[in-house]
């Protein structure tokens, strides 16, 4: 009987329309967790095939309106190791600064304008302002201030128009950049009271124990590129990716799910970073989370949004280092020629590492396009979560159930946050269907 | 309108990127949110009213037969309709799947093929219900949809563009990029309200803010042709983001 019903979801999930959370028990024991994601497929891929590959970093952000800045990157990443362009240093300093412009709007939106409420157990930001005024205009300076970083790099916040092969369009005069240092220096005082009161929520705990996936860069705190690590001590180039993953459908969801070649989730993303790349953090980041008593190894994932504000820290302090080192450079782009091959790209976005490959022909056009969102990469992980969470939904009183079910999934941050803000739950148990419209 | 108006924003096939616009208004967001009912926002709060809505803003293009029934839902229960973007506008960059086989496109992005996804083609909410407005753009321009809200919840008549971007390239001062540098650029041929940023960036438009009113593009596009622009180049720029609008489509059905 209970079965019958839960082939039933998909017409729910008409009703919500987006993304929406299963899980089958039996008052002990869970049976199953499902995490669909509704959103329509947009293919992608298949319409770069053919395309000029100029025109890549123009079409893929708009898969993401949250993190275009890092599809703009992994795409040039690929592209540019292919066609053997050696990108001007100051030039790749402002891509720095644009992607850590990035970094610093989607983790403060993700921060106190997604999560927050969650933790404060209230509905939104607007909410989040009644009680706590200064702490919400501080957010919000600093959301600024990355959409500021974005519009002066790349000429708007969403989907920047400045990228290009072999370097931007235009590089900034100096200026323009150096007269947001204040702004910047008056933020980086705000920093510390933003760190406690993230600290200070009251937070859930989940015991776990998840294979990390991040880039690690011998130089810094990977986010711009690198080779790609895990926490089971395998660290291989890009190239190596899809022979150490694997991407499989699931008959219950529009988006792929990522695995270990040997079938274990894992995760992208803060989690990862933090934990991989503590040492590399920036001195002041660093020294707020030791402060804090945040120290890897740290892997209950209610602790991420913690770490997401370590990196903001981080980002911001990056941001001034890097505006102090840029001199304009005399040419903003470097020219480069056509070469038939297959190329690959990664970076870290903001929710985790995003990978590229393209198979481009001599003519320069795109032959086979491959994109794996760090969301796709987190979404078996992320059931994992729930599966682990289970004892304490299946306790809980409904509201509760709901709240500790749509946080396991924010804490990835997945780029689906539109729709796993509004889950659908459902908790099964042998015939019983909850139905939580909301 | 007694009272604060209330306003509903919904969002079908896109990146999200205009509705996040809105939370981009950083400084005028919390005023914003202080002179309307926000019934429905999925993107920002977890709280959900329901209709009724005096000011819907919809988001992302209808691909599905579920969009179909909640665009129709939707439609019912507002005063007023504005699509937001050129997703909701003209079908988006996902409309580039109207052009081909849907099962290529289907196969490059799920090998295995094991659920039927999504509906033949991408298209504007325009062919399902009625729309007062768009705002356009890829994303919207954040200034005009502040604008757009801020008149709305004075009961004000909103301003929206007809020019081109040429003119707001004469407006910033900027040099023309294809008088002076042969660059394609889509810009006599694009609606205004982006600023003219591309051209201010020294790149050519790529029309994100899709056709503007009464454009010309075969005779454009020959002109161009005639300064040396491969029609292949420009194709490709008009095969972006608003290719499902009517005169950028029109203009591409004459080339096959």
């Amino acid at each position: 009987m209970s079965r019958k019903l839960v082939v039933d979801t998909g017409a729910l999930a008409r009703v919500e329309g987006e993304g929406s959370l299963w899980i089958e028990h039996d008052g002990a024991d869970v049976r199953s967790v499902q995490l669909k994601i509704f959103e329509p497929p947009r293919f992608f891929e298949g319409f770069l095939k053919g395309r000029r590959v100029e025109d890549i970093v123009d079409i893929v952000p708009r898969i993401c309106g949250i993190c275009p800045v890092a599809y703009q990157v992994s795409a040039l990443n690929a592209l540019e190791s292919l066609f053997g362009v050696e990108v001007d240093e100051q030039v790749r300093r402002l891509r720095r600064i644009l992607y850590l412009g990035e970094w610093i709007e989607s983790h403060s939106l993700h921060i106190y304008l997604l999560a927050a409420p969650d933790f404060l157990r209230v509905p939104d930001v607007a909410a989040i302002a009644a009680i706590a005024p200064n702490m919400v205009k501080d957010a919000l300076a600093l959301k600024r201030l990355g959409n500021g970083l974005l519009t002066v790099i790349g000429g708007r916040e969403i989907h920047p128009v400045s990228m290009r092969i072999g370097g931007l369009y235009r590089a900034p005069k100096r200026e323009s950049l150096a007269e947001m240092v204040p702004e910047i220096d008056r933020l980086r005082e705000t920093m510390e009271r933003m760190v406690r009161f993230v600290f200070s929520f009251e937070k859930p705990s989940l015991k776990r124990d998840p294979v990390l996936v991040s880039l690690r860069n011998p130089n810094r705190y990977a986010i711009d590129g690198g080779d790609v690590v895990t926490s089971r001590g395998l660290r291989f180039p890009p190239s190596s990716f899809e022979d150490n993953f694997v991407e499989t459908e699931v008959g219950y969801s529009n988006a792929l799910q990522s695995h270990l070649k040997d079938g274990t989730p894992y995760e992208v993303g803060p989690q990862a970073r933090f934990n991989l790349n503590f040492e590399q953090l920036n001195p002041v980041a660093k020294g707020m989370a030791k402060e804090m008593g945040l120290v890897p190894p740290v892997t209950d994932s209610f602790q991420t949004i913690c770490m997401r504000v370590i990196e903001a820290v981080h980002a911001l302090e990056e941001v001034r280092e890097e505006i102090e080192a840029y001199v304009q450079p005399s040419r903003s782009h470097a020219s480069y020629q056509y070469k038939a091959g297959t190329c690959y790209g990664v970076s870290e976005a903001p929710r985790g590492l995003l990978y590229h490959s393209y198979v481009v022909n001599a003519r320069g056009q795109v032959e086979r396009a491959k994109i794996v969102p760090p969301t796709a990469q987190n979404l078996a992980r992320i059931e994992e979560d729930v599966r682990l969470l289970a004892p304490q939904i299946i306790g809980a009183e409904e509201k509760e159930a709901k709240r500790l079910s749509e946080m396991a999934v924010r804490n990835y941050d997945p780029c689906i946050s539109c729709a796993t803000h509004f889950l659908n739950l459902e908790i099964t148990d042998f015939g019983k269907i909850t139905k939580d419209r909301d | 309108m007694a009272g604060k108006p209330s306003v509903g924003v919904f969002k079908f096939s896109s990146c999200d990127g205009c509705q996040l616009s809105l939370l981009d208004a950083e400084d005028q967001l919390l005023p914003l949110l202080g002179k309307v009912e926000l019934r429905d926002f999925l993107e920002a709060t977890s709280a959900s009213a329901g209709g009724p809505y005096d000011l819907a803003l919809v988001e992302g293009s209808i691909t599905t037969a579920e969009d179909v029934e909640r665009i129709m839902h939707i439609r019912k229960e507002s005063r007023t309709l504005v699509a937001i973007g050129a997703c909701a506008a003209a079908g988006g960059i996902q409309a580039l799947r109207n052009w081909g086989s849907m099962r290529t496109f289907e196969a490059a992005s799920y090998p295995e093929q094991k659920v039927a996804r999504a509906m033949e083609k991408s298209l504007p909410v325009s062919d399902f219900v009625k729309v007062d407005a768009e705002l356009r753009g890829c994303p919207v321009s954040k200034g005009q949809l502040v604008q757009f809200l801020a008149a709305a919840t004075r009961g004000a008549k909103p301003r929206f563009p007809t020019n081109a971007v040429c003119f707001e390239c004469k407006r910033v001062g900027n040099p023309c990029v294809v008088v002076a540098g042969n660059t394609p650029c889509l810009g006599p041929v694009t609606a205004d309200g982006c600023g003219a940023i591309c051209p201010s960036f020294g790149r050519g438009c790529y029309g994100c803010f899709g056709p503007s009113d009464d454009v010309n593009l075969e005779s454009y596009v020959s002109w161009l042709q005639s300064k040396g622009v491969k029609r292949e180049v420009i194709e490709g720029l008009v095969r972006m983001f608003n290719s499902g609008s009517k005169e950028f489509r029109r203009w591409l059905e004459g080339l096959e």
